[in-house]
């Protein structure tokens, strides 16, 4: 952690970050962001097994990128949104400097979008085993059990959006879901329209999610709608080759096409 | 005296058809004076490009039974790669529809050229038949109907 500490405070005192984002210790033991600008700022920087959330959304914010260089403290997930968000063009290519941390304390600063390609490849999948677990259970289910599942969960969704601010991908300025002419979805919690927002989610999210599962740790009723988001990744992953997080130059799935396109349903 | 007619489940159809190629065809399905089912509502748009999953979802929302998504065939595009798109998006979409367990038989994707209008009279009819044998989309409804919490 001193390690980190004093890489944070050099950084900031050698000019090569305006602003260092990093984990400080929250209540209940939680990790929540941090946001260090100056050397006593440093102090209460702090990594660990809990800092597990993804930071990157912060860096596509307005008020953030006039702080000037930023430096980012930077786990798995948080270097794969990093590389989607350049991809996508919402980073300037090599504009943030990430710093990974080894289980060991040592940081290793990660300057360009190759640097942070190579060490993604080298990291384990993005799904935990839990969640991996989750959805082959899901898989197995029969089509009528599955409707009833979601159907269930997706019920007690309040419609708080705490899903889409929390995901790095979900920058629009104006999301589909705010947009009343025509209104495509319900406002309120509606059965029905709670159904429509989360599979819209989850194919607006369709080749750009990394699989962090922020949006499932954010959701305050518990409903595990990073499986929904997850699955269409892997939807494409599977039928398209490409991975979401996984490199700096990377086409939207959705965006592109190839003549050859498989696939055994249009008659 | 009224008479008591047998009731038989009639079904929805909604089709979003593209304007080159499927509604030309079922044009001409009505030019050569083709018999089918007339349960079908046919949407144009300009593209396959053009349809949005949400319009399939709003459709069901608005009671439809059963959807067809029909448009130029894989190189017949008018604007030369909107059903290419269009694919992909499907591709997608029908495999996260079925992971949330939605009834995939009651949609139906195809390719209807503006030739084909004995495709198009068969299309109808087989996915008619097959809707009306699945009956109206109650898992649907039934969210429909539990509204707003």
């Amino acid at each position: 952690m001193e390690v980190l500490r004093n890489k944070a405070q050099d950084l900031l005192a050698q000019g090569q970050a305006q602003i260092v984002i990093g984990y400080e210790a929250g209540t209940g033991g939680i990790r929540r962001p941090s946001f260090a600008r100056t050397a006593a700022d440093t102090a209460r920087l702090v990594w660990d097994a809990d800092c597990i959330s993804n930071l990157a959304g912060y860096l596509t914010r307005p008020e953030i990128k006039r702080m000037g260089k930023t430096a980012i403290v930077a786990n798995a997930s948080t270097l794969r949104a990093l590389l989607q968000l350049t991809a996508e063009r919402q980073l300037a290519e090599d504009a943030v400097l990430a710093l990974a941390v080894a289980e060991d304390g040592t940081v290793t600063e990660l300057a360009t979008a190759q640097a942070v390609t190579d060490h993604v490849a080298a990291l384990p999948d993005a799904l935990s085993a839990a969640d991996r677990e989750q959805m082959n259970l899901l898989a197995s289910m029969s089509r009528e059990e599955r409707w009833v599942y979601w159907e269930k969960e997706l019920q007690r969704c309040i419609k708080c959006y705490a899903c889409r601010s929390s995901c790095p991908m979900c920058y629009c300025g104006t999301c589909t879901m705010d947009c009343n002419k025509p209104q495509w979805v319900p406002v309120p919690s509606h059965a029905l329209g709670n159904l429509e927002y989360h599979t819209v989610r989850a194919m607006h999210l369709a080749g750009r999610c990394v699989e962090c599962g922020e949006c499932g740790r954010a959701c305050p009723v518990g409903i595990p709608i990073h499986l929904l988001t997850c699955f269409a990744e892997e939807s494409v992953h599977q039928q398209f080759g490409q991975k979401a997080g996984a490199s700096a130059k990377l086409d939207y799935a959705l965006g592109t096409f190839r003549p050859d396109d498989k696939e055994s349903f249009i008659r | 005296m009224a008479t008591k007619v047998a009731t038989q489940f009639e079904p929805k159809i909604t089709a979003f058809v593209c304007n080159w190629c499927t509604y030309a065809g079922a044009d001409l399905t009505g030019t050569s004076r083709t018999k089918y089912q007339s349960n079908v509502r046919v949407i144009r748009l300009p593209c396959t490009g053009r349809v949005d999953f949400m319009l399939i979802q709003k459709a069901f929302a608005r009671g439809s039974d059963g959807i067809i998504v029909s448009g130029c065939h894989p190189n017949d595009c008018h604007y030369t790669s909107g059903n290419y798109h269009a694919r992909r998006r499907w591709m997608v979409f029908t495999e996260l529809m079925n992971f949330i367990g939605a009834d995939m038989r009651r949609i139906t994707f195809s390719w209807v050229s503006a030739a084909e209008g004995a495709k198009w009279a068969a299309l109808v009819d087989e996915v008619t038949n097959t809707v009306r044998e699945l009956g109206p989309y109650t898992e649907y409804q039934r969210l429909i109907d539990a509204g707003v919490a």
